[in-house]
C-alpha cells in the first residue's frame, strides 16, 4: 500500500463539522497495514469519531507501543499530537503525558499483545489508577507481524492457520478492566462502525479510563476456518445486550423510546449518553452482574459487544492527585518551581 | 432490489462519461493512454475507427465530450479532450499503410453520396472496403462541404482537410468534383446506384427581413459570406462591421472579417450571455481578437442613406431572467450603430430544391424530409439522408455517426437484411492487475490544472486569412494534460461471492461512494448512503446480497475517481480494476458477422 497516495480530492457535498472541517482533515497517512485489516476500520471509526466531535486535531495526543495496532496511531488525525512508545509501556508514557497536560484527549491505541502480554502490567496498573484515556485494544488473537503465533487473547480450542490448536486460556480485557475497576468498558467489532463510532465518542469524552476491546480480525493469519475472531465467525457470535448512542450536549435528544426501553445517562460535560436494552435484563451500571454476564455468554462461544459497563463517579487520576487544570509548560516557573527554600521546607517534614 | 446488470453493454459504456457524450462514442481514455505512452499512430487510429477525422475534429469539434468529462465534477475544467486528439493527428507517422483498403473484387453494388462532407465521407470510409463502389458527387470544386466552406482557413488549415479526405479517396471512394446534383428523378431514373445517400448539409443562411434589407449590397448572409471568403471571391470588408447572431457561425464571421481589413467588428446579440449559441471557447477566441460582444439589443431596421448601407437601428431590450429562462422583456431605448457591412448569422438551415416532391420521398409540414432517426431511411428505401440534410445543423461529430449508422442500413439494404434491425453493442472486460500494487494504468487524481494551448500572436495572426491561430498542444503540455484523465474506462468491477466484508475499500475510498448496506426500496436505501447522491446521471451499482450478512455493495458511480484504491485494498480481489471495451458496431462488424 505504500506505493499508492490517497488522492486529495474529496466528494464535494461532504459534510462540515463545528470547525468547518470535513471528515478528510481527521485523517493521517497512508496504512501500510495489509489489506482489508480490520485495525484500518478503527482507523476509520476513530477518524469519524474525531470528525462527528469537532476536535480540533491539536487537541488530541495519541499514544502506541509496539505491534500492528501501533502503527495505526500514525493513520489517523494528523494534526494531532503523539508518542510511539516501547513495547507495552504506552499506558506509562499517557500517564506521564496525562499529569504534564491535562487539557489534551489521550487516545491510547494497543493491541492484545502489547496490552496483554509484555504490558498486562502497565494496563493493570492504568485501569487501577483510573487514568483519564481512551484506551483501544485492537484484539485479533494472533500475533501478526512475527506471523501469527496465538496471543494471550487467543480462545481455549481455536486454530492457527496452520491447523494446531490453542490449549491455553484466554486473558480476556474486558473481564480484567471490570474486575480492576475500570468505569467505562465496551467491547466492539471493527466491521460494525454503526456501534463502534459511538462508543469511541462517549469514551472520548468519559471522564477517568475508558476500555473500548475491539474484535478487529487478522485478515492475513486468523481469518481462516476455525479461528474464533475471523469476520465470519465474530460475526456469527456476536451478542448485544445493549445499544449505546451518545448525545451530544448541544443536540437535543431526538429519539423517543418506549418507557423503560431506554435510559439517558449524563456525562460531565453535559452530553447524553443513550441506552437501549437489547437484552432486558441487562444493567449496565452494574458491575458484577456484567462480569457474571459476560462470563456466562463467553462459556457459550459469544462475544458480547456494546457497552458493557458504565461506572460514572469513580474519582480519576487528576481529582485523586489534583492536577492544575492547565498544562504544566504553561504555569509560569515560580509556580512550577517553589524554589529551593520550599523544597527545603517539604524536606524538612520527613525529618 | 434487483442486482445491477453490469453485462447490458451501456452499463459500463455510461461511466465512461465522455465515451457516452461523444455521438460516434469515440474511445476517450484508451486514445489518451496511448498518448502518454507516445504512442501517436496509434491513439490517431482508435480515434479513426469512431470519428474517422480526427486532425480536423482535433481542431473544431463541438467537444460534447468535455462538458461531460469526470475530471469537471472534481474541479473546474475538463480534460482537453479535443487538444489531445490533435496531438495524436500533429505527431503520427504515416499512417496509410494501416489504413483499410478496398477488396480486389468489388461487391458489385454501386453507391452514390451526393455532397462531400463529413457524412458522405464516412459513408464512403465504411462502405469501400466491403467492397462496394462509392460515388460521391460534389457541386464544388474541392471536397469537404461545410467543414471547408464555413469553417474558416484559420481555424481549419485546408492541407488537414485535404489530407483526411484523400484517406478517403485513396481507400477507393470515387470522388466527382464539380458534378452538382440539380434533379433526384434523374438521378434516381439512371437506375446507377443501389442506394442513394443525401449528405448535402444545411447550406441555407436565415434571413432577417427588416426594413431597408433590400436597398444595400452590404448586407450578407453568414454562411454564403463565408463560403465566398474561402473560395477568395471576397477578399475585403469595410472599417465597421456589425455581426448579427452570436452562434459559431457569427463567431467565424466577425473573425474573417479582422482578417479582411475590418477595424471595428461588433457582434450583436439580442439576449444576454447565458443565452449564447457559440461554444465557450470560441467566444474566448473571439474576444482575445478584439471582437466587441454587445448583448441586449434587438436589431430593428437597417440603415439606409443615399442608397448607402450607414448602419442599423436596435431596440436596447431589459430582460427579467428566471430560472435561467427569460420571463419579461421591456424596451429601454432605440438606437443606431453605424457600420459599413452587416452580417446575418442567426442559423442555417436544410434546403432540397432539387428533390422532386413526387419519388416517394416524403417531407414533413416543415418541407423536412421524413427520416427515421435509426436507419437514416427515408420513405423511399433506396434514399437515405445524414448530416445536417438529416435533421438540420447539428455538428461534424453527429455528421459522423450519422454515416456509419446510414452506411450500416445501406449494407443491410443491399444484402437484403431488414434495415429496422440494427447490430446490438457489446461489452468486454479485462483486469488491468499486474501484480501487488502495480496496474497497468496510472494517472494523476489529485486536482491539477488544465493546460492552454498556446496561440500565435495576435500581430502575427492577421498577416494572411490562412495563418492557424491555434499551435496545438506541445509534447510538455500534452503529458501533463494525459495525466488529467481519470481512465473511467478502467472500471471498478465487483465480485461479491469474494467479499468479506472487511470495510477496507469503504474506508479508503476519496470520494466516500461506496456503501455496504441493508436492501431496500431505493428510494430509501439511497438514504443511507455515506454521501449523498447529487446526479442521476450515472447509475447506482448495486450488487448481489453479499455472504456474510446480506447486505449490499453500493457504489455511486457518479462520484467515483477511478483511482483503484478499493480493489488495491481489497484482500480478496472482490474489486478489481478492467478496461472496459464497448462494442460499437459499424458496417465492417455487420458485414463481418453476417458472413
Amino acid at each position: 500500500m505504500s506505493g499508492v497516495v490517497k488522492p486529495r480530492v474529496e466528494h464535494p457535498g461532504l459534510p462540515r463539522n463545528a470547525l468547518g472541517l470535513s471528515r478528510r482533515a481527521y485523517e493521517g497517512g497512508m496504512s501500510t497495514l495489509c489489506a482489508g485489516c480490520g485495525h484500518d476500520s478503527v482507523t476509520a471509526a476513530i477518524v469519524q469519531a474525531c470528525f462527528e466531535l469537532s476536535m480540533p486535531p491539536q487537541s488530541v495526543a495519541k499514544l502506541s507501543g509496539i505491534g500492528c495496532s501501533s502503527k495505526t496511531t500514525a493513520y489517523f488525525v494528523s494534526g494531532a499530537h503523539g508518542f510511539n512508545g516501547v513495547h507495552g509501556r504506552m499506558p506509562a508514557i499517557a500517564a506521564g503525558a496525562s499529569a504534564a497536560n491535562r487539557t489534551l484527549k489521550y487516545l491510547g491505541v494497543s493491541g492484545d499483545g502489547d496490552s496483554l502480554s509484555i504490558g498486562l502490567g502497565q494496563l493493570g496498573h492504568a485501569i487501577r489508577r483510573n487514568m483519564d484515556m481512551l484506551y483501544l485494544l485492537e484484539n485479533n488473537g494472533v500475533y501478526g507481524l512475527t506471523k501469527g503465533q496465538f496471543s494471550a487473547s487467543a480462545d481455549l480450542g481455536s486454530k492457527s492457520k496452520k491447523g494446531e490448536s490453542n490449549d491455553h486460556e484466554p486473558i480476556d480485557p474486558v473481564l480484567l478492566a471490570l474486575a480492576l475497576g475500570a468505569t467505562f468498558v465496551a467491547r466492539s467489532f471493527s466491521g460494525d462502525k454503526e456501534q463502534l463510532v459511538p462508543l469511541i465518542k462517549m469514551g472520548l469524552m468519559h471522564q477517568g479510563f475508558a476500555l473500548i476491546d475491539i474484535l478487529s480480525p487478522c485478515v492475513t493469519f486468523n481469518d481462516h476456518e476455525g479461528s474464533t475472531k475471523s469476520y465470519a465467525y465474530v460475526r456469527e457470535h456476536l451478542q448485544t445486550p445493549i445499544a449505546a448512542d451518545f448525545v451530544e450536549s448541544r443536540r437535543e435528544i431526538t429519539v423517543s423510546y418506549a418507557a423503560g426501553e431506554a435510559v439517558s445517562v449524563e456525562m460531565h460535560d453535559g452530553s447524553n449518553v443513550l441506552l437501549r436494552k437489547l437484552d432486558s435484563s441487562y444493567d449496565p451500571t452494574d458491575r458484577s452482574a456484567a462480569l457474571a454476564y459476560v462470563q456466562e455468554r463467553a462459556a457459550i462461544n459469544e462475544h458480547v459487544t456494546g457497552l458493557i459497563y458504565l461506572g460514572e463517579g469513580r474519582r480519576h487520576f487528576h481529582e485523586r492527585h489534583n492536577t492544575p487544570d492547565e498544562a504544566l509548560n504553561s504555569l509560569a516557573f515560580d509556580k512550577l518551581c517553589p524554589g529551593s527554600a520550599a523544597l527545603e521546607r517539604i524536606l524538612s517534614r520527613y525529618r | 432490489m434487483h442486482p445491477t446488470d453490469t453485462q447490458d453493454p451501456d452499463y459500463y459504456h455510461r461511466v465512461v462519461d465522455c465515451q457516452w457524450a461523444c455521438p460516434a462514442h469515440t474511445d476517450v481514455p484508451e486514445y489518451i493512454r496511448l498518448i502518454a505512452q507516445g504512442r501517436f499512430s496509434d491513439a490517431y487510429m482508435v480515434n479513426r475507427e469512431s470519428n474517422v477525422f480526427p486532425g480536423i475534429l482535433g481542431r473544431v469539434c463541438d467537444r460534447p465530450c468535455e462538458p461531460a468529462c469526470r475530471r469537471g465534477r472534481v474541479e473546474d475544467k475538463p480534460v482537453a479532450i479535443c487538444r489531445l486528439k490533435r496531438v495524436a493527428a500533429d505527431l503520427r507517422d504515416d499512417i496509410r499503410p494501416r489504413l483499410p483498403t478496398a477488396p480486389a473484387q468489388a461487391n458489385g453494388k454501386r453507391i452514390a453520396c451526393i455532397g462531400a462532407g463529413p457524412a458522405s465521407l464516412t459513408v464512403a470510409n465504411d462502405l469501400v472496403p466491403l467492397g462496394y463502389e462509392v460515388v460521391i458527387l460534389e457541386q464544388f470544386a474541392t471536397g469537404g462541404g461545410l467543414m471547408r466552406t464555413n469553417i474558416p482557413s484559420f481555424r481549419l488549415p485546408a492541407a488537414v482537410l485535404d489530407e483526411e479526405i484523400g484517406y478517403v479517396v485513396e481507400m477507393g471512394a470515387e470522388l466527382r468534383l464539380n458534378s452538382p446534383v440539380h434533379s433526384m428523378s434523374a438521378l434516381l431514373a439512371s437506375r446507377e446506384y443501389d442506394a442513394v445517400f443525401v449528405g448535402t448539409g444545411a447550406p441555407k443562411g436565415k434571413e432577417l427581413s427588416l426594413p431597408g434589407r433590400d436597398q444595400s449590397d452590404r448586407i450578407h448572409i453568414g454562411i454564403a459570406w463565408l463560403e465566398a471568403v474561402a473560395f477568395g471571391h471576397k477578399k475585403d470588408i469595410g472599417e465597421n462591421v456589425l455581426i448579427i447572431g452570436v452562434g459559431n457561425t457569427a463567431m467565424d464571421c466577425c473573425r474573417s472579417s479582422l482578417r479582411l481589413g475590418a477595424k471595428n467588428v461588433k457582434v450583436m446579440a439580442r439576449k444576454p450571455r447565458g443565452f449564447f449559441k457559440a461554444s465557450e471557447w470560441e467566444l474566448e477566441d473571439a474576444e482575445e481578437e478584439s471582437v466587441e460582444i454587445v448583448v441586449n439589443h434587438s436589431p430593428k431596421a437597417f440603415v439606409i442613406e443615399d442608397g448607402q448601407l450607414r448602419g442599423m437601428r436596435f431596440d436596447r431590450m431589459e430582460y427579467q431572467v428566471e430560472g435561467g429562462r427569460i420571463i419579461s422583456e421591456t424596451v429601454l431605448e432605440e438606437l443606431v450603430f453605424p457600420c459599413d457591412d452587416v452580417i446575418l448569422a442567426i442559423g442555417q438551415e436544410n434546403a432540397f430544391p432539387w428533390i422532386e416532391r413526387d419519388l416517394g420521398i416524403e417531407f414533413d409540414k416543415w418541407d423536412v424530409p421524413k427520416v427515421d432517426p435509426a436507419t437514416f431511411q427515408s420513405t423511399r428505401r433506396e434514399v437515405f439522408f445524414g448530416g445536417d440534410a438529416a435533421f438540420g445543423p447539428k455538428n461534424i461529430i453527429w455528421a459522423v455517426e450519422h454515416g456509419h449508422q446510414a452506411a450500416i442500413s445501406i449494407h443491410k439494404h443491399c444484402t437484403g437484411q431488414p434495415v429496422g434491425e440494427r447490430p446490438p453493442r457489446g461489452v468486454r472486460l479485462q483486469s488491468r492487475k499486474m501484480g501487488m500494487k502495480e496496474w497497468s494504468y496510472k494517472n494523476d487524481y489529485n486536482p491539477l490544472e488544465r493546460r492552454l494551448v498556446p496561440h500565435v500572436s495576435l500581430k502575427e495572426r492577421f498577416k494572411q486569412l490562412n495563418v492557424e491561430v491555434e499551435l496545438g498542444f506541445d509534447l510538455e503540455r500534452a503529458a501533463v494534460e494525459v495525466q488529467r484523465c481519470l481512465n473511467c474506462d478502467i472500471q471498478t468491477v465487483f465480485e461479491p461471492k469474494l467479499c468479506i466484508e472487511c470495510d477496507a475499500c469503504i474506508d479508503i475510498c476519496p470520494t466516500d461512494c461506496l456503501t455496504m448496506t441493508r436492501d431496500g426500496p431505493l428510494e430509501e436505501l439511497e438514504q443511507r448512503l455515506k454521501a449523498p447522491r447529487r446526479s442521476r446521471d450515472q447509475a447506482l451499482y448495486l450488487s448481489a446480497p453479499l455472504k456474510q450478512t446480506g447486505r449490499l455493495m453500493v457504489k455511486d458511480e457518479d462520484l467515483c475517481v477511478h483511482c483503484g484504491l478499493c480493489a488495491e485494498r481489497c484482500p480478496t480481489n472482490a474489486w478489481d480494476m478492467q478496461k472496459s471495451w464497448v462494442d460499437i458496431p459499424h458496417a465492417e462488424d455487420e458485414a463481418r458477422c453476417r458472413s
